[in-house]
């Protein structure tokens, strides 16, 4: 036990500590398709948002639908893709589409509901949203949603689309 | 077998640095995040909080990832000193709880020490975490994917499941071997590429060994099965916005705790339609399980080795009242229910949906009994009961049934109003010890948001829960008394200045206990700050007994009075 814990230590020692970066994680969307994430972030033209989410969740629901009203300006001003992550599980996964398309959200929604990527972004809890840049390197975190909140969002769009 | 582990393990461990030194000079990146949890407590006689020897708990979890190239490990650090009140109190220490290796190409995937897993929907196999219910049964082993080809996938895992924790995982005696194959049709096949039907098929077997011997009931002797095999098949078809879930489970004889040691097979079916386009979506379920409740230790109940996942038919409630008096769990033994449910959202512009859209929901969920009949004699002792359909059975477990509206009045108000009724079956599913039967329960939450000046709002919740009333014996004369606990009340106040802080005040008051003594105010509140990523917060207060629920499983939470400091990071 000793060993295997002073060996991994060692070998986190010696990682750098840098951006986080998007992993490769392979997630369904709502048509049934399988999404690489980090392929989505690489093959996006800006750039882009993701958003962890669940139906049962009632911030991250004012979250996403507040950003709905803005996405085609930022859209327009900034390049961003907005990508909506739902962790619910297999209660609640099957009405994951019906709702999105009843309000209307323009966002690539993919399914996590074993939390495969959530976990694998350091999620603790949701809402959790991670603005990632062309390189596929987070450049700005917040792990909570309160309305207003968008526009410290739209600043980092702003800064990230000047760059 | 531990000794090759931790071989494999260091070796996994040390392959990547040897690698970089090698051939390029990024030795890989690494991230993490913490969770803290510390309570105080003080006795409280008139809730009932009662305060532990070691008066506080103190709950953390501390997760690193490293990752390079293809490769990563991880391990989770977590503390019980001593376990916060409503988790398990058999959790001790501080330790290692969680710790892998994986390495992915495109064809395949291995990952050796723990890993979460789901098959399908889970009705046959899904290995999770619920870190605030203290729910985590890992599984501890090996895990191979296969991607032969475009659309294929073939899982294979073999492993233990973990169950407790004393400064060390702890794992279960039984063994589980699993196997699963999906298909997508669309990717698979050239001739399917272009189909405007995408179809997934799968199938899963799963096997538990567990050392037994035999079991005694009445004059019989029986032997238990040591191997139990379980297994399922599964379709999803989408459409444009139309889309299919079906998936059709078994499990040979599984004499185990749940079902009293008695050898009826398990058989399940779970069935879910839905159909969804701009501004309306529509979704329809149906669920009937039978004895298929599958653990990696057959003498184990409630929350402890589950190997596969029966999700509850009725929705998770979020607002305070309607979620946590009479949350909804599966009946593991059994149960048969339906759900419907509509989304809709009145366009803006428009004359009932105002300049920015008018949404509504309405769901209708139902969970009963199996139509059954109990067996007599040794077929009774043996197999308990033969079911004759999957149509309901005479006792209803659960009626759910609700409705909200909300609408954007302004740049800076919102409002919402939602409806909840329940017929809840406290014997199905004992979220109380007040009362035996069926609770009709009717739920009124008015919700408003208002944005106050720039990065200034205040939300709030005003909500009343009112119990039905029975008839019955007070001091010589029949008279109406409440159900359960009586009607509530509960008033929250939320005041964010956004990014970075957040202040909240809850009151539920239990002003309708038949109890006049128990008509108790439980005040609690909370500020908090929040800077990216980390979240800190501090609240004091009581809190009642409840039942904390998430995904459809739940856990009884103790009442307490105290400080509660929260703190929360990634990196």
């Amino acid at each position: 036990m000793m060993i295997r814990n002073l060996t991994l230590l060692l070998a986190l020692c010696c990682a750098s500590v840098q951006a986080q970066e998007v992993p490769s994680i392979e997630l369904k969307d709502l048509g049934d398709l399988t999404v690489d994430t980090r392929a989505l972030v690489e093959a996006a033209e800006g750039p882009v948002l993701f958003c962890f989410w669940a139906t049962w969740c009632s911030p991250c629901k004012r979250e996403l639908n507040n950003y709905a009203d803005l996405y085609p300006d930022w859209q327009d001003e900034t390049g961003v893709e907005i990508v909506a992550v739902s962790i619910d599980d297999p209660r609640s996964m099957m009405r994951v589409k019906p709702y999105v398309n009843s309000v209307g959200w323009d966002y690539k929604v993919l399914l996590d509901p074993n939390k495969a990527f959530a976990r694998a972004m350091q999620v603790n809890n949701v809402p959790h949203t991670f603005l990632v840049n062309a390189e596929g390197q987070v450049v700005w975190q917040h792990n909570n949603y309160a309305d207003g909140d968008e526009e410290e969002l739209y600043e980092e769009l702003l800064k990230l689309a000047e760059e | 077998m531990r000794s090759l582990l931790k071989l494999a393990w260091t070796l996994a461990t040390i392959c990547p640095l040897m690698m970089s030194a090698q051939e390029e000079p990024s030795t890989g990146q690494i991230t993490g995040n913490v969770q803290m949890l510390f309570q105080t407590y003080q006795e409280d006689t008139l809730i009932g909080a009662q305060v532990p020897p070691s008066k506080t708990g103190f709950n953390a979890f501390g997760n690193l990832i490293y990752t390079r190239g293809d490769f990563s490990a991880g391990m989770r650090y977590e503390s019980y000193l001593d376990p916060i009140l409503g988790y398990p109190g058999r959790f001790r220490g501080s330790g290692i709880g969680y710790r892998y290796a994986n390495y992915s190409k495109e064809h395949f995937e291995v990952t050796i020490g723990n890993f979460y897993e789901q098959f399908g929907s889970g009705l046959v196999l899904r290995s999770y975490e619920e870190r605030n219910l203290g729910i985590d049964n890992a599984m501890d082993g090996f895990r191979l994917i296969l991607r032969p080809a475009n659309g294929v996938a073939i899982k294979s895992l073999v492993g233990k499941q973990r169950f407790d924790f004393d400064s060390r995982l702890i794992n279960s005696p039984g063994i589980i071997r699993a196997f699963d194959g999906e298909i997508n049709l669309n990717d698979a096949f050239e001739r399917w590429a272009t189909a405007g039907t995408r179809v997934t098929l799968g199938a899963s077997f799963v096997s538990r060994f567990q050392e037994g011997s035999t079991i005694s009931k009445d004059t019989l002797v029986l032997q238990l099965p040591q191997n139990v095999g379980c297994w399922g098949y599964r379709a999803q078809v989408q459409k444009g916005g139309f889309q299919f879930m079906g998936e059709y489970v078994r499990k040979i004889n599984d004499p185990n705790a749940d079902n009293g040691f008695t050898y009826r097979e398990g058989e399940g079916i779970l069935l879910n339609a839905g159909w969804s386009t701009k501004g309306l979506g529509i979704n329809v379920g149906f669920k009937g399980v039978d004895n298929m409740q599958f653990r990696s230790d057959r003498n184990l109940q409630l929350f402890d080795l589950p190997v596969n996942y029966i999700p509850a038919i009725t929705k998770q409630h979020t607002y305070n009242l309607a979620a946590t008096l009479y949350p909804y769990a599966t009946v593991v033994q059994g149960e048969v229910g339906w759900s419907a449910e509509v989304f809709y959202t009145i366009p803006r512009k428009s004359k009932l949906g105002g300049k920015y859209g008018t949404k509504i929901s309405f769901q209708y969920a139902t969970a009963s009994s199996l139509d059954t009949t109990n067996l007599s004699g040794t077929d009774g002792s043996v197999y308990g009961y033969q079911r004759n359909s999957w149509s309901a059975g005479e006792d209803l477990y659960i009626r759910d049934i609700n409705f909200d509206i909300s609408r954007k009045f302004s740049k800076g108000f919102k409002a919402k109003y939602a409806f909840f009724h329940f017929d809840f079956n406290t014997l199905a599913t004992p979220v109380t010890t007040d009362y035996k039967g069926i609770v009709n329960a009717n739920v009124h939450v008015v919700e408003t948001q208002v944005r106050i000046k720039k990065g200034h709002s205040l939300r709030t919740e005003l909500q009343a829960l009112f119990t039905g009333t029975d008839m019955k014996e007070v001091n010589g004369e029949m008279k109406e008394v409440k159900q359960d606990k009586g009607d509530w009340a509960t008033v929250l106040l939320e005041y964010s200045v956004s990014p970075h802080w957040f202040f909240s005040v809850l009151d539920q008051y239990n002003f309708g206990n038949p109890s006049v003594d128990q008509r108790v105010h439980y005040l609690y509140g909370t500020v908090g700050r929040i800077e990216g990523a980390h979240r800190l917060s501090i609240g004091y207060g009581k809190r009642r007994e409840g039942i904390f629920c998430i995904g459809g499983v739940c856990r009884a939470v103790p009442a307490s009075n105290g400080f509660e400091i929260t703190f929360t990071s990634s990196f």
